[in-house]
């Protein structure tokens, strides 16, 4: 183990107690820095991000470096607003009195970072906790090693390693980070490690944000199509330009659905992402027609042979790649294969691969895939997504594609999830103005934009009196009289006051 | 109880929150109505109840617990819709065209554990919260406080919905069997080493956890202020207040030296009006809740390193369980009564030699639920409230900001975590859920596989939001 990993917490808080986190130059000269390394590494990042993972370049750029990049940004255009005190409103209660919230750091802060997205995912969290004034340890994933000694490298040359450290490893350095006592613990990744996480946390009190995964359930409903009468159809075969039209807009919304999972599933790190599709549902009678538009695009995205696309990341790594073949080899499952399957054990790649109504006991239907299978599994109502999905935990992320207003209230009203997306999947995330963060099984706490900031502040209430204003009824000796008078007081009703005045 | 009994009646409320009653706003309507008849019309079992409990002088169960809980109640009937209302958010350029929603939406089933010092409001305050969220909920009174306890199981179970709304009553057995539960939140008020048990119990199940515990809070006096109204206020916010057994009481006092004795004299003549001559005869104070912490605040009163600094009170009467009023001057660092969380009727006071030396003494501790500044130098409260961590601070007061429902009520570090009263009740029973709706347009090539070189450069270029870029890469260059 490296030196020093047992005392970096004590050292950090000694850092921290000398208060130059707390100044606002200093949190702007450190996310300067950060975007600095965004900025002027870009290279390096996105050569990490292959290393580990085979991410091709554009899911690099988009996803890590310029999300990264724009939290940055976000963070150091608003950090003055997000530090002002809050203004409350006061009552009666304690007349005269000023009232403010104020956000205040939290001190030493670890944050345990994961190895789909590794680069972000241990930024962005950095982000918020620098934002808010603490001084920050990262433990990024061993998993994803190019990225981990990127990160060290980077951090500890750009950032002020007084007050933010990386510390590499694995299990033993991770155990011996969690004896430590921090303020906070922001821990990516599965729910196992979660309880983990959270069991040595409770020993200090220290809070927590978990950001975990599930089985995030897209329900496509066949509404999403026009439907046109087969008389009506009839009538307009004989004119093939209308046909035409019609036939565009038939599919129109049903491709628009099929390249938006496979964006957020084979487009996200070959779904290995918290918040990709896990399943899809679908009534029976759409179920082939979901198929062919995944077929289709599938084809448009990957080509003939997506083993040789250079579009999509490899499995992580061999025993993710044992995992799932394990999942798509299982007997429930292998003979429901309707699209993909093929896989290259020497290169870590699995082809995208549909299965068309896998048992529910099976193995894919019971953890999180996280990789490139996609189980459909048909209804018979589409209503009856609802039952199904909250049978199980509840998930980061859930996804509705359809057009029915109905449908879509009663999803949004009875599917609990960490986030939800209508007609789309996966974008909540580029959106920072909402909490990203997870209920149940998928976490606790939430970030992005201010979230971050609040995720790593402590909201302070602080209310300010004058000496006047004093009033006798509140103290001993307690006489009815008083009693009275100041029930009638809170009351608020005048004609109770006065009569208390006068004790009748 | 058997736990049989514990696991049926969990049982039961998932049955019941899985039927989606507790989400509709008619129900959570009238389970608060439902409360609040039960504050108005059995005000006086309330009170009753509390003094056998406490000893607790009615006014100050009217006013700190049977109020509070009154306009708890008023107050989530009169503002649950606008609570409940999805909050719209404005989207950017990355999803357009598209918008967004934060949603509230109730965790499910919710554990409440409460505890002795305010048996009544602290254990139907979350309670309130958690309806309010649409939860169904779990009630563990304090057993410390029997009288308190049977009197909620017998008042929620005649007036609550209880295939919603639960209360179990019990000791360290049925609390564990309740801990071993999965919960969809937990809210323990109460002390730090039963809180490390709660976390981890929760810690097997995700459950996230909202715990109010205590700490040793502060008091600063500072020359040059009110002094009679300081100590009225401080005496207020110690004896006043179940007599010092409040998480949030001034535990201690620093101040200088030199104004040590004047702060010392005020204390002691306005305890005088308040208390009279012979404080362990008034009936404005409460006793002390049982002998175990009768003995254990008799322990840190006759500690060796401080029984003779005590210049104010020191009476006892253990058969009525009753320590009068205690002040005690230049206490050392190193006694028992500076080392743990006092709790009752003793009030040291440390002397420093300027006031900002304070600062650094209440840093040193771990961070207290509520620390106080009396002062009128504004250079001087500044400075405090920019460098002192609490829970909560109050600036010429104490107390009282828990009153103020604006105000999150709530502990960091040792003294806890997350917050609750007014709205923050009803969020800290809540999932925020964000809802991002799309229509089917908007739809831009570029996002999607095979990633051409043009794609990558366009995106770079509307990332870095350069128009020359952007044309560039539309056109190819």
């Amino acid at each position: 183990m490296a030196a020093g990993v047992e005392t970096v917490a004590e050292e950090l808080r000694a850092a921290y107690g000398g208060g130059k986190t707390r100044d606002l130059e200093w949190r702007v000269s450190q996310l300067k820095a950060l975007l600095k390394i965004i900025n002027l590494h870009e290279n390096e990042i996105v050569e990490a991000l292959r290393s580990d993972l085979n991410k091709p370049e554009y899911e690099a750029f988009v996803h890590e470096i310029a999300g990264a990049s724009s939290a940055c940004k976000l963070a150091l255009k608003e950090l003055r607003r997000w530090t002002m005190p809050e203004k409350v409103k006061t009552t009666m209660t304690t007349y005269p009195s000023s009232a403010h919230i104020v956000s205040e750091p939290l001190g030493v802060v670890l944050v345990i970072s994961t190895w789909n997205y590794p680069f972000i995912l241990s930024i962005e969290p950095i982000i918020g906790a620098i934002s808010a004034g603490n001084a920050v340890v990262l433990k990024p994933s061993e998993v994803s090693p190019a990225t981990s000694a990127v990160l060290s490298k980077l951090l500890g040359e750009y950032m002020d390693t007084s007050a933010v450290r990386v510390v590499e490893g694995s299990v033993p350095e991770t155990t011996v980070l969690l004896e430590q006592k921090w303020d906070k613990i922001f821990y990516t990744g599965n729910s196992k490690v979660g309880r983990i996480v959270l069991a040595a946390a409770a020993k200090h009190l220290t809070p927590v944000v978990l950001e975990l995964g599930g089985k995030s359930p897209v329900v496509v409903d066949s509404n999403i199509d026009l439907k046109v009468s087969p008389l009506i159809y009839q009538k307009l075969r004989n004119n093939p330009r209308i046909l035409y039209f019609i036939y565009f807009v038939f599919c129109f919304f049903l491709k628009v659905a099929a390249r938006r999972i496979i964006s957020g599933k084979w487009g996200c790190n070959n779904g290995q992402t918290c918040v990709s599709p896990d399943y899809v549902i679908t009534t029976k009678e759409y179920a082939s027609k979901l198929v062919d538009a995944f077929a289709c695009e599938m084809e448009n995205f990957y080509g003939k042979d997506p083993l040789q696309s250079n579009d999509l990341s490899s499995v992580v790594n061999s025993r993710h790649f044992d995992r799932l073949i394990n999942l798509l080899d299982d007997e429930k499952v292998s003979g429901k294969i309707v699209l993909g399957g093929q896989r290259d054990k020497t290169k870590l790649k699995i082809a995208p691969s549909i299965i068309l109504n896998p048992s529910e006991d099976s193995l894919i239907m019971n953890e999180e895939i996280f990789g490139p299978l996609l189980p459909i599994i048909t209804v018979d109502k589409i209503e009856d997504c609802i039952g199904i999905i909250t049978s199980k935990e509840k998930p980061l992320a859930a996804y509705l594609f359809s057009n029915n207003e109905k449908l879509k209230n009663d999803f949004i009203s009875n599917v609990s999830s960490g986030g939800m997306v209508i007609n789309d999947t996966t974008l909540h995330l580029a959106e920072a103005s909402l909490p990203f963060g997870g209920v149940g099984e998928s976490g606790m706490g939430s970030y992005h934009g201010k979230f971050s900031f609040d995720a790593f502040s402590h909201k302070k209430a602080v209310l300010k009196r004058g000496f006047n204003g004093d009033v006798s009824v509140r103290y001993p000796p307690y006489t009815n009289g008083k009693l009275n008078f100041v029930k009638a007081m809170l009351s608020g009703n005048i004609l109770r006051i006065i009569r208390a005045l006068f004790g009748w | 109880m058997a736990a049989v009994d514990v696991e049926a009646a969990v049982k039961e409320l998932r049955n019941t929150y899985s039927s989606g009653k507790t989400k509709s706003y008619e129900w959570r309507i009238s389970q608060l109505e439902a409360l609040l008849k039960i504050v108005t019309h059995h005000e006086n079992e309330i009170v009753e109840a509390v003094h056998s409990d406490l000893c607790k002088p009615q006014t100050e169960t009217s006013f700190q617990e049977i109020f509070s809980v009154a306009s708890s109640c008023k107050l989530a009937l009169k503002e649950l819709r606008r609570w409940m209302k999805p909050q719209k958010v404005k989207t950017g350029m990355l999803t357009f065209p598209s918008s967004g929603e934060i949603v509230p939406e109730p965790l499910g089933v919710v554990l409440v554990i409460s505890t002795w010092n305010y048996p009544f409001l602290i254990a139907v305050d979350p309670v309130i919260g958690a309806i309010a969220a649409g939860n169904a909920v779990v009630l563990k009174p304090s057993e410390v406080a029997p009288a308190t306890s049977a009197l909620l199981s017998k008042l929620l179970g005649e007036y609550l919905d209880t295939s919603a709304v639960k209360v179990i009553e019990g000791a360290v057995r049925e609390t564990t069997e309740l801990l071993a539960q999965k919960w969809d939140k937990i809210m323990y008020t109460g002390n730090g080493r039963v809180a490390r048990i709660v976390l981890a119990a929760a810690a097997k199940h995700l459950t996230p956890v909202i715990l109010e515990l205590g700490g040793k809070c502060p008091a600063v006096v500072d020359a040059n202020i009110n002094l009679k109204v300081t100590a009225r206020r401080i005496i207020s916010g110690k004896w006043g207040c179940n007599n010092g057994q409040t998480c949030i009481s001034p535990d201690y006092i620093l101040t200088t030296k030199e104004y040590a004795p004047k702060v010392v004299d005020a204390l002691a003549a306005e305890l005088e009006k308040f208390y009279g001559k012979d404080p362990l005869g008034s009936n404005d104070l409460s006793r002390i809740v049982n002998i175990h912490h009768f003995d254990r605040l008799e322990k840190l009163m006759d500690d060796e390193k401080v029984s003779g600094k005590i210049v104010h009170g020191g009476q006892r009467d253990k058969t009525n369980l009753k320590i009068a009023p205690t002040i005690l001057l230049d206490v050392e660092e190193d006694s028992l009564i500076m080392n743990e969380e006092i709790f009752g009727p003793l009030l040291p006071i440390v002397t420093v030699n300027k006031i900002e030396d304070s600062f650094g003494a209440i840093n040193a501790k771990g961070k207290p639920l509520a620390a106080y500044l009396f002062t009128n130098d504004k250079t001087l409260k500044e400075e405090f409230v920019r460098s002192v961590s609490a829970g909560a601070i109050a600036i010429n007061e104490t107390a009282l900001h828990f009153m103020e429902v604006g105000l999150p009520f709530g502990g960091v570090g040792e003294s806890g975590m997350g917050s609750y009263h007014g709205k923050f009740s009803f969020d800290a029973f809540s999932h925020k859920k964000a809802v991002l709706r799309r229509g089917f347009g908007g739809e831009v090539s570029a996002r999607y596989p095979p990633y051409a070189p043009w794609k990558l450069q366009l995106l770079k270029a509307l990332v870095k939001g350069n128009i020359i870029e952007i044309l560039r890469a539309l056109l190819g260059w």
